[in-house]
């Protein structure tokens, strides 16, 4: 019961965000990233062509617009979310699962869960800045391992709150009759608690995939200049070259919009698998 | 099937004690119920013998093996959740296989037994069914099978009819009772009803803030509560506090004076004189005299009193009587048709009162 009423929560939260915050900005990029000539007072592009995309994409190689091959930072973003989902997960569910379900005395609990939490609670310039200066004097700024352990510190912060809240979210007794019927603790997790939160635990994952993908501000710190992601790409676009960086844009948003059907799928799927028998 | 012992089992939550020092045995074949108000440490002494929670103090046996320390997975008891417990993304099917599949039981045997377990539950058939397909009630009987499937030697059940409506409780209470005779496992049933617990046990434990007040048999404790307590705790719904002031002749009956005067005969000579005693009356006890000059065949306990209060329910109704500076309550006859501030004059019948500690 309390578990549908969780699925229904997520499902409307992530259709809302589809629809307020991708469908109408997609709108407008998808128009710009084929615009090639679009003056203003015009409702739309007076030339459209996929001069841009043909070169985003190293199709085509054109000195006039502007814009370059971005298939290598494409692959380095979505390589580093890979990276980082896996190791953000094989971290965040223990974690999740010693905060929901072991008898932590709660001012241990509090001290675990601010700490996740500081890295987020000051602005995130000087934490950055900071952590740039120290990855400086041992040698990982500029590495793609220096990199993804930016995006980790990141990503676990809303990992092990979502996992956490999915695990405390079932009732301690599934778990209890799992034991009581002959089960060690580590089988009554891989058998009953981890397939319960499988929803919880993907929308975690999904979570972090995106905050890697779209990650900016620590990347841009500690990964200048020799790891160009997708964002940064973006950002020097930005300033100049609308249509390239509409082009940029909508390939950041592919994956999360793939991620999006894919969870949408997955959780209907779940639901479905449950009620015809 | 085994015998339970329970060895001065105490356990706290920080500074609340929630089990203070109890102790009990159930006997093989035994159904053993823990009755008490809420909070009074029904539930952490289930979960003391499950091995959910570790005892401060005590220690449990089964048969002639310790299990105090022992983790729930190797204690082979069976346990019925009150809120059932049952696994939401398996099957009725994959529910009760589990403990076997754990077990190594071989796949046609797991067959066979889930199909004789849920022809004792009386839902043949249901395999195929996830649990949020099923009525609470069926809910209940698969969870019953669950903790069964496994054939342990004891069954453990909290509040297993507590989400059930009042009919169907009724008539689980037979089931419960009869499968568990059928099977003679020894189960201890955890429940805040006093008419399941008298229907369903030989042996009832009641306790109040972590402590046994009293235990024995249903009848015992239906019959003589130990104080008042209990009594309330048994379906006594007046009670009228006064002293022991003598004894009839042949010490059989004893008479009970109150501050403001009343005289009360009741049966119970375990008391001394002058000792502070409550009389407890269940809802059958006060018997109205409408006609006075008939009723000579009575001369002591009778009284006069006020109707404050009148709740026709059907074919009785529920008054409450003001007597001197006591409230107390009855059912009666729908044909005895008192107003609200009506005088009335009723009879207490000695044999039906209770005479126990007043704290
Ligand atoms: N895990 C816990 N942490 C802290 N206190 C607890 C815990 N479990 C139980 N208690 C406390 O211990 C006391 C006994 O609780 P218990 O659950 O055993 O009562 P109960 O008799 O089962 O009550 P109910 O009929 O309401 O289920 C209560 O005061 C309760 O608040
Ligand atoms: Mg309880």
């Amino acid at each position: 019961m309390q578990k549908s009423v969780f699925r229904k929560t997520i499902e409307i939260i992530i259709f809302t965000v589809f629809i307020f915050f991708l469908f109408a900005p997609l709108l407008s990029l998808v128009i710009w990233s084929v615009a090639l000539r679009w003056y203003w007072p015009h409702t739309l592009p007076q030339e459209i062509g996929f001069d841009y995309w043909l070169q985003a994409l190293g199709i085509t190689k054109s000195l006039t617009l502007g814009a370059v091959n971005v298939v290598p930072a494409f692959l380095l973003s979505l390589g580093i979310a890979i990276i980082v989902v896996i190791i953000t997960m094989a971290i965040a569910i223990p974690a999740g699962y010693s905060l929901a379900k072991l008898k932590i005395p709660a001012l241990l609990k509090g001290i675990i869960l601010i700490l996740f939490l500081l890295p987020r609670a000051f602005p995130q310039l000087p934490v950055f800045l900071n952590l740039m200066l120290m990855f400086n004097k041992i040698g990982l700024t500029g590495t793609v391992f220096g990199v993804i352990l930016v995006h980790l510190v990141v990503g676990l912060v809303f990992a092990v709150w979502i996992t956490a809240s999915t695990f405390s979210s079932i009732p301690p007794e599934l778990e209890e009759a799992a034991r009581s019927v002959g089960a060690t603790r580590l089988k009554a997790f891989f058998k009953v608690t981890l397939p319960i939160s499988t929803p919880g635990l993907v929308a975690s994952a999904v979570f972090v995939f995106l905050t890697s993908m779209d990650e900016f501000t620590g990347t841009f710190f500690v990964g200048l200049p020799f790891v160009t992601t997708l964002p940064m790409t973006l950002y020097t676009a930005s300033g100049s070259n609308i249509q390239f960086a509409s082009v940029i844009a909508i390939l950041l948003l592919i994956p999360s919009i793939l991620f999006m059907i894919v969870i949408q799928k997955f959780l209907k799927a779940e639901h479905l698998g449950g009620m015809g028998g | 099937m085994a015998i339970l012992k329970v060895n001065n089992l105490s356990k706290s939550f920080g500074n609340v004690k929630a089990v203070q020092g109890v102790n009990f045995e159930a006997a093989e074949g035994e159904v053993l119920s823990l009755l008490g108000p809420s909070g009074c440490g029904k539930t952490t002494t289930l979960r003391c013998i499950a091995g959910f929670e570790n005892p401060d103090v005590g220690e449990i046996h089964l048969d002639n093996r310790k299990i105090t320390t022992i983790p729930p997975e190797k204690r082979g008891i069976g346990m019925v959740f009150q809120n059932y417990a049952l696994w939401p993304h398996m099957t009725v099917y994959g529910n009760l296989a589990f403990g076997l599949q754990i077990r190594k039981v071989p796949k046609d045997e797991i067959t066979k037994k889930i199909k004789k377990v849920l022809g004792m539950v009386q839902l043949e058939g249901y395999e195929n069914r996830y649990p949020r397909q099923m009525s609470g009630g069926q809910q209940q009987r698969i969870a019953m099978a669950r903790a069964l499937v496994f054939e342990p030697e004891i069954m453990l059940l909290d509040e297993p009819l507590s989400n059930l409506d009042a009919q169907l409780r009724e008539e689980m209470r037979f089931e419960f009772t009869e499968l568990q005779r059928k099977l003679g496992i020894t189960a201890i049933y955890v429940t805040h009803d006093q008419a399941e617990a008298l229907v369903i046990s030989d042996k009832i434990v009641i306790l109040d803030q972590g402590k046994i007040v009293q235990s024995g048999s249903p009848k015992e404790i239906y019959s003589s509560p130990k104080n008042k307590f209990v009594a309330g705790f048994i379906a006594v719904t007046s009670f009228i506090d006064g002293r022991i002031d003598s004894f009839t002749e042949e010490k059989k009956k004893v008479i009970v004076k109150t501050d403001d005067g009343l005289v009360i005969h009741g049966f119970n000579n375990s008391f001394d004189i002058g000792k502070k005693v409550s009389v407890a009356m269940r809802m059958n006890v006060i018997k109205f005299i409408q006609d006075e000059n008939k009723s000579d065949k009575n001369t002591v306990n009778i009284f006069k009193g006020k109707i404050i209060q009148s709740s026709y329910l059907g074919n009785i109704i529920d008054y409450k009587i003001k007597v001197g500076n006591w409230e107390v309550r009855t059912k009666s006859d729908a044909k005895y048709n008192f107003k609200v501030g009506e005088e009335v004059t009723f009879y207490l019948s000695p044999e039906d009162i209770i005479v126990t500690r007043e704290e």
